[in-house]
């Protein structure tokens, strides 16, 4: 299979600098002013982070061959890497983690990790909470639920929130709250548009009414992104689901969703047991949520970059308007 | 007991069997012509001993159980007996009018407010056409634009939340529940008046929270306010939904516990034997705890009162920094 070239996917004038002293310049300079009061940690992209997906229960003892969850098709590894783990023949999205997603979508080098000490702690004393962080944190290497931080998409910096299915099912506790919090915080203190991509059944249980209160805090952090005219893209992955699906995530100027990501508020089995209603096939997909009015776009993974890239640069001219 | 004595509690049966056998001894002497009103004062003193004894050491599963009392006063009862001149708004303008959630105008004392509260029914019939206070997405959409009204004529927002949860429906999923509750929250987050939120029974998770963020939230002492129902965290977490009473416990969802995180402000004392056996009394309390918290920040600067609010919501998470 054909090597696939990431940046090539991109309209080639979008990745053309503009003018000179352009964004990269204006990326620099607010690092150079902000650097003591935030976190940046420069990450090197963890090997195993690019195979460490769902997809890996799914692979043959030898781990060439991966079967697609949906048309059973035996794929080689590293073709189904190559293509973004999208199954080649039935277009089924793999669910990937933050880095992997990360590496895909950013200019490379680009991605600075910022805010990457905020983790999780068991306020309420909850069973097996603690364990369970530490276990997960051992199997993932992830510190916490979502990565934030700044890079470029086709040469224009934004603000990222990436979260990672693969610790506690993506759910929103304090920590992820706080993370998101910040990296809202942050771009509307330094004038970036932000882009979130969610994952998540929701929010996390062992933190209680603490996980329901971030719902508020993100919500409240995205007013603060809206007041200074910057975009908030969304973008929805297999699953968005519970709080939050009903708090940022649903809250984006632009709403984007993956092919046949699973979108909701309530999961099926609860609508079922509560109103034993038959639900129509495809029901809270991607595509019945688009049918409903309630994206804006479904844009597969070899066109997300593509489609970012221009919608980020769309809303960047007014801003240079301005500084100039 | 004035109310709700048809709907007893499993932990009241003691108090029962006493309350009983105080009908017994009445009926017994009536029927023999004998005195027996010093025994029956006795009984009737044991009884009351009991009941405080009872409900000073409610269990959080107890407490869920009151709060969901068939017989719990519910916010129309409470705009009876806490405002005056109320005139309800219908309608989010968009797609239907939802019976679940209740809104309007009215005064409270002297001030005008806006008030707005999720809805039970009050009989079966009731239930069934308020869908047992579980709105859909247009009872949210009509509270958001409830809300911007308020905010548009300089109105403070009082509401009041006692929901099992934003109904999970498939109407629900269609028309937007989770865009619906996420618009309430933001919108609330960003309001230019002074809310003041009451958790009167259920907090049930983002349904609540979507009229539940405010400059001052109250609770009442037997009402509780959850991430997720008792029954649905024990079935997560023990694959068992009858261990309810157990999740309850570790979820910490009493008015004591939201307090000692900050997540409410003020504990609001009901009348012994919980808010059905007394409304009167309970309104008469609220009331009065709702005026306090209102006029402390009626005349609030609006961007000093959002800075305030920003800050009460920003600061309630627990997390590690190194």
């Amino acid at each position: 299979m054909e090597e696939i070239n990431y940046t090539e996917m991109i309209d080639p004038s979008l990745t053309e600098p503009e003018e000179e002293g352009g964004e990269n310049w204006v990326f620099k300079d607010l690092f150079r002013s902000k650097q003591k009061y935030v976190t940046i940690r420069q990450r090197e992209v963890p090997d195993h982070a690019l195979h460490s997906s769902e997809s890996v229960k799914k692979e043959l003892p030898d781990g060439l061959w991966v079967k697609c969850e949906k048309c059973n098709q035996m794929i080689y590894h590293k073709d189904l890497v190559k293509n973004l783990k999208v199954c080649p023949k039935c277009q089924y999205h793999f669910r990937i983690g933050a880095w992997e997603r990360i590496n895909y979508l950013l200019d490379p080098g680009s991605f600075q990790e910022l805010f990457a000490d905020i983790t999780s702690c068991d306020p309420l004393n909850f069973p097996g909470y603690q364990e369970k962080l530490e276990q997960v944190r051992k199997a993932t290497d992830l510190a916490e639920g979502v990565v934030t931080g700044v890079g470029n998409i086709g040469g224009v910096p934004l603000a990222l929130g990436v979260m990672d299915f693969s610790f506690i099912g993506g759910s929103m506790g304090s920590a992820v709250g706080e993370k998101l919090v910040r990296i809202f915080e942050y771009a509307a203190e330094n004038g970036l548009p932000v882009v979130t991509f969610a994952v998540s059944g929701g929010a996390r249980m062992h933190e209680g009414i603490l996980s329901l209160m971030q719902m508020a805090a993100t919500c409240q952090a995205l007013n603060r992104v809206a007041e200074q005219g910057l975009l908030y893209i969304s973008v929805l992955t297999d699953p968005t689901t519970g709080g939050v699906f009903a708090s940022f995530a649903s809250q984006g100027d632009i709403i984007i969703a993956e092919p046949g990501a699973l979108i909701g508020f309530a999961g099926a089995r609860v609508i079922q047991q509560t109103t034993r209603e038959t639900l129509p096939s495809g029901f809270q997909r991607a595509e019945f949520l688009l049918e409903h009015g309630m994206v804006d776009m479904i844009v597969s993974r070899k066109e997300l970059r593509n489609t970012l890239a221009r919608l980020l640069r769309y809303h960047q001219r007014r801003k240079r308007v301005i500084n100039q | 007991m004035k109310n709700g004595s048809k709907y007893s509690l499993d932990f009241e049966r003691p108090l029962k069997e006493l309350e009983k056998r105080i009908e017994e001894i009445r009926l017994f002497a009536e029927e023999k012509q004998i005195d027996m009103s010093e025994e029956i004062a006795r009984i009737e003193e044991k009884a009351r001993s009991l009941q405080v004894e009872i409900y000073k050491n409610l269990t959080p599963w107890q407490k869920v159980q009151i709060a969901r009392h068939p017989k719990r006063p519910t916010f129309l009862e409470y705009i009876d007996l806490i405002f005056h001149g109320f005139i309800e708004l219908h309608g989010d303008r968009l797609y239907r009018d939802d019976p679940a959630l209740v809104g309007g105008l009215a005064y409270l004392e002297e001030i005008p407010v806006t008030i707005l509260g999720h809805q039970k029914g009050r009989d079966t019939k009731e239930n069934i056409y308020r869908n047992f206070g579980m709105p859909h997405p247009e009872g949210y959409r009509k509270a958001i634009r409830l809300m911007k009204q308020a905010e548009k004529f300089g109105r403070p927002l009082i509401t009041f939340v006692d929901v099992a949860g934003a109904y999970p429906g498939k109407e629900a999923e269609e028309r937007g529940q989770g865009e619906a509750v996420a618009k309430a929250i933001k919108e609330m987050t960003g309001l230019k008046v002074p809310i003041v939120v009451v958790i009167t029974g259920e907090g049930g998770s983002g349904g609540a929270l979507a009229i539940g963020v405010g400059d001052r939230i109250l609770m009442l002492e037997n009402a509780y306010y959850s991430v997720i129902s008792p029954e649905g965290c024990a079935s997560i977490l023990w694959k068992d939904a009858s261990r309810a009473a157990e999740a309850a416990e570790v979820l910490r969802i009493t008015a004591n516990d939201l307090l000692a995180v900050n997540v409410i402000d003020e504990i609001i004392p009901e009348p012994l034997g919980g808010a059905h056996t007394d409304p009167e009394e309970m309104a008469r309390t609220m009331k009065e705890r709702i005026l306090e918290n209102l006029n402390a920040i009626l005349d609030q600067d609006p961007d000093a009162l959002l800075a305030q609010r920003y800050q009460k919501f920003r600061r309630l998470g627990r997390y590690l920094e190194e």
